[in-house]
C-alpha cells in the first residue's frame, strides 16, 4: 500500500531510537548504528520526496479510519521537503555527536533521544490534524527537554526550568485553542476546519482563535514580544543539542504559523497578516539589536535565530506567491546554515575553550580550513549573492514590492546588513589579528568538527548556485500553498 | 522508605497488592471495547508495586521483583511499535487492527483483537516509566 510511505519518516527514527534504548552502554556500537539509521532514513525520505514530487501527495488514513474522522498523515511537497531537510541536519548531527559529546552524556541515551527529536518534528511537519500537531509537538518538546538537560550543569539546569516552563504553558494554551476551535467548527483535521471555516457566520471568533494559535506558535518560533525565553537556554547545552534546537524546534513553529494561515485562517487577511507584517518587522529588529549587543559568540548566534523568523514571517504577511515561495526557500535555507553555524561555533568553543569573543585571537593561523567555513556561512546567513539567503530574500522583498510594502523592505534590507556586521564581528576578532602562539593547537579535534559542517554547507551552497533546480520546486509548493482547495481535496476525497 | 511500626501496613498491603493486582489485570483485558486499557492497568500495577515497596522497603521488594523497570521502557515499545507496524507488511495502512473468535480451552469462545498486543506494549511502557520515575526520585539521597 503506498500511501504508507506517508508514515516511513515517523516510525524509521521511532524504530532507530527505542532500539539503541537497549544498548544504550556500547557506544562505538550504538555510533555506528546511529550513522547507518539516519543514512537510511534520510535515503527513504529521498525517496518519497521524489514520489510526491512526481505523483503529488501521499495521504495516508491510519487504521482505515477516513478522512474527517481518523488520523490523517498528508505528506505533500512542503511537509516532505522540510522533513529532508531535518533529516540532513540529522545526518550532520550524528557524525558530529561524537567529537563533541562527553562519554556520559553519550551512554546516558543521547542517541534515543537525538531520534525521538527526529520523530516529533517529522510527524509536526506531516500530520494533516490539528490535535496530532500538538501530539507531536509535545513529542518533540520531550525529548528536547531531555537532550538540554543531558549533561546537568548548574546553569544548564537553570536555563532549562525557563524552557520546560515557557514551553508547557504554551502547549497548554495550544490545546485550549484547539478546544475552542472544535466549539466552533466541530472538527480538528486541518483540511475539515478549513472547509467549514468558510461556512462560519462569525467571523469574529475565528479570528481570535487563529490569533491565539498565532501566539502559541509564536512562542515556539520566538517572535516578538515572545523571543525573550529563547537565546539563552540554546548556547547552555552541547554544541549538536543546541544546533539541532536552533535549526528545528523554531522552524516547527514557522512550519505551523505558514500551514495554518494558509489554510485555515485566510478570511481576514486585512487583519491578521497587516498584523504579522508589524510583528514580522519588530522582530527584525530586535533579533539584530540582541545578536549585536553581546560578545558571547554562542549567544550572537542563537539571537541570530530571531531575525531569521522575521524574514520568514514578512512571506506569510505579504501571502502572494513570490512572497510563500521566499519563506518556503528561507526556511530551507535557514535550518541548514543554523546547524552550521551552531556546529562552527560549537568548535570554537571548544578549541579555544571560551566563548567570550574578546578573548580570541589570529584562530586562522591555526585553523584555516574552519576559519574560512565560518567566514562563507557568515556570508550564506546575510545573504549575499550568489549564496542561498539572497534568493530566499529576494523574493521575500519582490513579493514585498508586489504589494506595496516599501517600509518592510527597508527593515529587512538594513537588518540584513546588521546581521552581516554582526557575524564579521566575530571572524574579525576571532579568527583575524596576530597569531597567538600560547595557545595549544589542537589539530585532530578540528579536523574531526570540519566535517560535518562541510557537508552542510556543501547543500546551503547548492541551494544558492543551484537554485536553477530547485526553485521550480519551491514555486510548486508555493502555488499548492495559495490554492487551498488542492489540498482540502486530496484529503476529503470530494 | 521503610517505617518502625507499620504493622497495619504490611497486613494489608499484603491483601490489597493482590486485589490491586488482579483488577489491573482486569482492566488491562477489559480495554479496547469497555473501560480499561493498557494505560490505566499498566498505571494500577505500579500503584500495587509501589505499595509494596512502601510496606517492605527497597531492598526486599527489588529482591522478590527483580526487574530492571527502565529495559522495560524500551520494551513495551517495541511491542507497540511492531503490532502497528505489522499492518503494513501486508498492505494495509498503519496501525490497522484485526480481530477474530477463538475457542479457548476453560474460558470458551472469546474474542481476541490485535488491539491487544498494542496495549501490551502501552502496559509496559507505562509501567515502565512510573515506576522508573518515583524509584529514582526515592532513590535520591
Amino acid at each position: 500500500m503506498i500511501s504508507n510511505l506517508a508514515v516511513l519518516p515517523i516510525v524509521i527514527p521511532m524504530i532507530a531510537g527505542i532500539l539503541l534504548a537497549f544498548f544504550h552502554k556500547k557506544i562505538p556500537l550504538v555510533r555506528s548504528l546511529a550513522k547507518i539509521l539516519t543514512t537510511t532514513n534520510t535515503l527513504v525520505v529521498l525517496f518519497i520526496w521524489l514520489y510526491v514530487k512526481e505523483n503529488g501527495a501521499v495521504i495516508l488514513e491510519t487504521g482505515g479510519w477516513e478522512a474527517p474522522y481518523g488520523i490523517i498523515l498528508v505528506a505533500d511537497l512542503l511537509s516532505i521537503t522540510l522533513v529532508l531537510t531535518t533529516n540532513i541536519i540529522g545526518i550532520a548531527a550524528v557524525f558530529y555527536a561524537p567529537a563533541s559529546l562527553s562519554k556520559k552524556q553519550e551512554e546516558f541515551y543521547f542517541y534515543t533521544f537525538f531520534f525521538l527529536l527526529i520523530t516529533g518534528v517529522s510527524g509536526a511537519f506531516i500530520t494533516g490534524d490539528l490535535f496530532n500537531l500538538f501530539v507531536f509537538f509535545e513529542v518533540l518538546l520531550m525529548a528536547s527537554y531531555a537532550l538540554i538537560v543531558l549533561g546537568g550543569g548548574k546553569v544548564q539546569l537553570r536555563e532549562s526550568i525557563k524552557y520546560v516552563l515557557i514551553n508547557l504553558f504554551s502547549s497548554m494554551l495550544f490545546v485550549t485553542a484547539v478546544a475552542f476551535l472544535y466549539s466552533v467548527v466541530g472538527t480538528v483535521n486541518m483540511a475539515h476546519i478549513a472547509e467549514r471555516v468558510q461556512g462560519v457566520e462569525q467571523k469574529g471568533i475565528l479570528t481570535t482563535i487563529g490569533i491565539l494559535l498565532f501566539f502559541v506558535f509564536g512562542t515556539k518560533a520566538a517572535l516578538f514580544p515572545l523571543y525573550y525565553w529563547l537565546p539563552k537556554p540554546y548556547t547552555v547545552p552541547n554544541p549538536v543539542v543546541s544546533a539541532l534546537f536552533g535549526a528545528l524546534l523554531t522552524k516547527v513553529g514557522i512550519y505551523s504559523i505558514l500551514r495554518v494561515f494558509t489554510l485555515i485562517f485566510i478570511h481576514d487577511t486585512d487583519f491578521t497578516h497587516t498584523f504579522f507584517l508589524w510583528i514580522a518587522g519588530l522582530t527584525l529588529i530586535f533579533g539584530v539589536i540582541g545578536a549585536l549587543s553581546t560578545n558571547n559568540i554562542k549567544l550572537i548566534v542563537a539571537y541570530n535565530i530571531i531575525p531569521a523568523v522575521g524574514f520568514m514571517l514578512i512571506g506569510i504577511a505579504i501571502f502572494n506567491e513570490t512572497s510563500l515561495s521566499g519563506t518556503v526557500y528561507y526556511l530551507i535555507h535557514d535550518m541548514i546554515i543554523k546547524a552550521a553555524l551552531f556546529l562552527l561555533v560549537g568548535a570554537v568553543v571548544y578549541l579555544t575553550g571560551t566563548t567570550d569573543l574578546r578573548k580570541m585571537k589570529g584562530l586562522i593561523h591555526h585553523y584555516p580550513l574552519l576559519g574560512w567555513l565560518f567566514f562563507l556561512s557568515s556570508f550564506v546567513l546575510a545573504g549575499i549573492p550568489p549564496f542561498s539567503g539572497f534568493i530566499g530574500k529576494l523574493q521575500l522583498l519582490k513579493g514585498a514590492f508586489e504589494e506595496g510594502e516599501i517600509l518592510i523592505v527597508i527593515v529587512g534590507l538594513l537588518a540584513s546588513l546588521l546581521i552581516l556586521l554582526s557575524m564579521i564581528r566575530i571572524f574579525i576578532q576571532a579568527f583575524w589579528g596576530e597569531k597567538d602562539e600560547t595557545v595549544t593547537v589542537n589539530k585532530a579535534a578540528a579536523r574531526r568538527f570540519t566535517l560535518p559542517v562541510v557537508f552542510l554547507l556543501f547543500f546551503s551552497v547548492f541551494l544558492g548556485v543551484g537554485a536553477e533546480l530547485i526553485f521550480p520546486s519551491v514555486e510548486q509548493i508555493a502555488d499548492y500553498l495559495m490554492n487551498p482547495e488542492i489540498y482540502i481535496q486530496s484529503v476529503l476525497k470530494e | 522508605m521503610i517505617k518502625e511500626n507499620d504493622l497495619i501496613l504490611r497486613t494489608t498491603t499484603t491483601l490489597i497488592a493482590f486485589i490491586l493486582f488482579g483488577f489491573s489485570i482486569y482492566l488491562f483485558l477489559a480495554g479496547h471495547s469497555a473501560p480499561g486499557g493498557g494505560f490505566i492497568g499498566g498505571l494500577m500495577t505500579s500503584a500495587a508495586i509501589l505499595l509494596m515497596y512502601m510496606a517492605y522497603g527497597l531492598k526486599a521488594v527489588s529482591k522478590i521483583l527483580p526487574i530492571n523497570y527502565q529495559l522495560l521502557i524500551p520494551i513495551g515499545l517495541t511491542i507497540a511499535l511492531l503490532t502497528s507496524i505489522g499492518s503494513v507488511f501486508i498492505g494495509e495502512p498503519f496501525l490497522n487492527q484485526t480481530f477474530g473468535y477463538f475457542d479457548l480451552p476453560i474460558l470458551g469462545e472469546k474474542e481476541l483483537a490485535t488491539a491487544l498486543l498494542f496495549d501490551l506494549g502501552v502496559y509496559l511502557t507505562v509501567v515502565g516509566v512510573s515506576l522508573t520515575i518515583i524509584l529514582t526520585i526515592a532513590n535520591d539521597q
